[in-house]
């Protein structure tokens, strides 16, 4: 197996990079993916800021999917790594949601952070990109745990952080509480009432046949469809 | 005297084809004379022993898991067929908590994300902090920062040592690093009064300067870890124990490595040269010597040479960074993040007000969002933040390398025996506090 090295990609003799100093604030030289995006993209591709170095493109999120696969396959952009996969929500209401992709290129030695708005009235659902990159399959579980936004095509969408059955709601969303939804009392009790034998999903019971074995209140009690303790 | 028989049933079978051409089981029999011959029974009637498969929950207390994962796995006799990772045991919301937090208040709370990095978690976090704010740090901070940083790299690849070679049945090196470690955390005690949770860094500066007599600690230090790093090379890397239980264990393609999103010794293991000390710089880390390690074939072996390497790299990291250590302040000069002096905020009015405003409002940096990565020993740690203008972010994201490289598991556990799991998850370096946060 040959030893991948990034930057390979950039033309023979490119200095090595360095740490940046002075960035201002905003403005600087823009990615060139984003001239890229916008000439195999059109209007898809919304506006584009350079903040502190950064180049952030906004994009039409039910795109996205598309957008990265080309990112990812195209020679000329070749962004083979997904660093993050984000939710934002603002505290001035009026702002919409936005959705945050962190891609690299290993090779052209490139970031570019990829948002899209998502507007509270309507369902917040995005294409998933696991297809493109597996590193999502997780990150994205995260987003959906934290924010509730849905990921089309996602494998196994299921809460990740929190236990499936959680019913408090999406702790990063600026309408839940520091200290969670529910009282310490409800909290406590749920705790307490919570049975430590199913915490197995229905998958899981349904590979050892366990599920069968079960007594009959416990199999009434999981139902067949729901999971945890609730 | 009475005896007892005992007798034990196996089943013998051997293979053999079915009339189409098929691969089939044909049960075996004793004759009265000893003699093992086929018997013909009809089809459908011997018992079929590839289907019935076991379900082996491990953790979330377990020892192996290092700390609360919980791995439930499907068996094929020893085979592992499937493997389901559950995590979030020690979740704690760290990134809501965040968002009531000034800045400064934020830094007690990347200690005890991965514990065993606190120090390179407080410096990764007040340099995405420091650009979000505009501020250049001094020339002294930042060598500090290098050593800093590496050390903590040093001490969290020891304590992966000793664990991992714990999980694969070997003791005495668990005890080596540990001693090692121990050093470390008395630097730590002597610089910033805290050994574990260290909060050592400020937006824009550090909390101390170095203590005297604090270098020629680490000089001794730097002079002792060689040889543990030696002892421990020559026990483990040709063992004949310690190969067997780790080569072609868990691999990963490069190709493979890259689309998981792995990071850190992971992807370096995998045959990808990308570390963000050289692709992205910060700190000045260009300006050092130092190469990086690679592996060829991507197993839980080659993520083992490339963390020993790792840790010789930042031995000649920090040695490069002691002799360019410069005098000078610590802190930047900027009345927007650093408080006044002590003596001043008790003897001047305005200092006194400055002194207030900052800790009870906090500093404000402009609009905007930024996200600094970071090489911590997981892998690429980076912190996302943005800001609306008030004193307290709108979103702190961490981006944990662990967890990242944990969600592979699935795919690296695959085909491997019930007991190479243990290696498996091992080479990963998981630290939960990091993952569930």
């Amino acid at each position: 197996m040959s030893v991948v090295i990034p930057g390979a990609a950039l033309p023979h003799g490119t200095p090595d990079p360095v740490t940046p100093r002075q960035i201002p604030h905003r403005g600087g030289e823009a990615n060139p993916s984003v001239e890229a995006l916008r000439a195999q993209f059109g209007e898809v591709i919304g506006r584009h800021d350079v903040m502190w170095g950064e180049t952030c493109v906004w994009i039409d999120a039910a795109r996205i999917r598309d957008v990265v696969l080309w990112l990812r396959d195209d020679p000329s952009q070749q962004y083979d790594y997904l660093v993050d996969v984000t939710a934002v929500e603002h505290r001035d209401l009026d702002l919409p949601m936005e959705m945050v992709w962190h891609l690299r290129s290993l090779p052209y030695r490139r970031f570019l952070r990829i948002k899209a708005s998502l507007p509270m009235a309507a369902e917040l659902e995005v294409p998933s990109i696991e297809p493109v990159y597996k590193a999502a399959n997780w990150l994205e579980r995260e987003v959906f745990d934290m924010f509730g936004i849905r990921f089309a095509g996602h494998s196994d969408l299921r809460r990740i952080l929190l236990w499936d059955s959680y019913a408090e709601g999406f702790p990063l969303r600026k309408d839940f509480p520091l200290r969670g939804r529910f009282s310490r009392s409800e909290q406590l009790s749920q705790a307490l009432s919570a049975n430590p034998e199913a915490k197995y999903s229905m998958e899981e019971l349904s590979i050892a046949d366990a599920f069968h074995e079960l007594p009959a209140d416990m199999r009434a009690r999981l139902g067949g469809t729901s999971t945890g303790e609730g | 005297m009475a005896t007892t028989t005992r007798t034990l049933e196996v089943e013998l079978a051997t293979q053999s084809l079915g009339p189409n051409g098929e691969l089939r089981r044909v049960p075996l029999t004793a004759t009265p004379d000893g003699v093992v011959m086929p018997i013909d029974l009809p089809p459908g009637t011997e018992p079929d022993m590839g289907s019935e498969r076991m379900l082996i929950n491990i953790g979330p207390q377990h020892p192996a898991t290092h700390g609360v994962l919980r791995l439930v796995l499907e068996l094929d006799g020893e085979t592992v067929v499937r493997c389901i990772p559950h995590i979030g045991y020690l979740h704690c919301g760290f990134e809501k908590i965040g968002e009531y937090r000034q800045y400064n208040q934020i830094i007690p709370w990347t200690d005890r994300e991965d514990y065993l990095n606190s120090m390179g978690n407080n410096i990764s976090y007040a340099l995405s902090a420091e650009r979000l704010f505009g501020i250049e740090i001094t020339p002294r901070c930042t060598v500090l920062r290098v050593i800093a940083m590496e050390l903590s790299r040093i001490i969290s690849h020891l304590v992966w040592l000793g664990t991992t070679a714990i999980d694969m049945g070997a003791f005495t090196p668990f005890l080596w690093t540990f001693q090692e470690r121990e050093t470390v955390y008395n630097l730590w005690e002597s610089w910033v009064g805290a050994r574990l949770t260290t909060s050592a860094s400020r937006i824009g500066g550090m909390a101390a300067d170095l203590p005297s007599g604090w270098i020629d600690g680490l000089k001794a230090f730097l002079r002792s870890l060689p040889k543990t790093l030696d002892e421990t090379d020559r026990m483990l890397t040709r063992n004949g124990i310690w190969v067997g239980r780790t080569v072609g264990l868990g691999v990963m393609s490069a190709s493979e490595a890259i689309n998981y999103g792995l990071s850190g010794p992971m992807l370096r293991a995998s045959g990808v040269a990308y570390d963000v000390r050289k692709d992205v710089p910060y700190l000045d880390y260009e300006t050092y010597d130092w190469d990086i390690a690679v592996g060829t074939k991507g197993d839980v072996y080659d993520r083992y040479l490339v963390r020993m390497e790792e840790m010789r790299q930042s031995i000649r990291i920090i040695e490069q960074a002691l002799q360019r250590l410069p005098d000078g302040p610590i802190n930047v000069d900027d009345p927007r993040v650093i408080l006044p002096a002590k003596s001043k905020a008790t003897s001047e009015m305005e200092s006194m007000i400055h002194h207030f405003k900052l800790v009870m409002e906090g500093p404000r940096p402009p609009i905007g969002e930024c996200y600094v990565a970071t090489e911590s020993p997981k892998g690429e740690k980076g912190y996302y933040l943005v800001s609306d203008g008030t004193s307290k972010p709108v979103r702190w994201r961490i981006r944990p390398p662990a967890f990242v490289n944990l969600s592979a598991i699935s795919k690296m556990a695959e085909g491997h025996l019930l007991s190479d799991v243990i290696a498996i998850n091992a080479s990963i370096d998981i630290v939960m506090g990091e993952i569930d946060r």
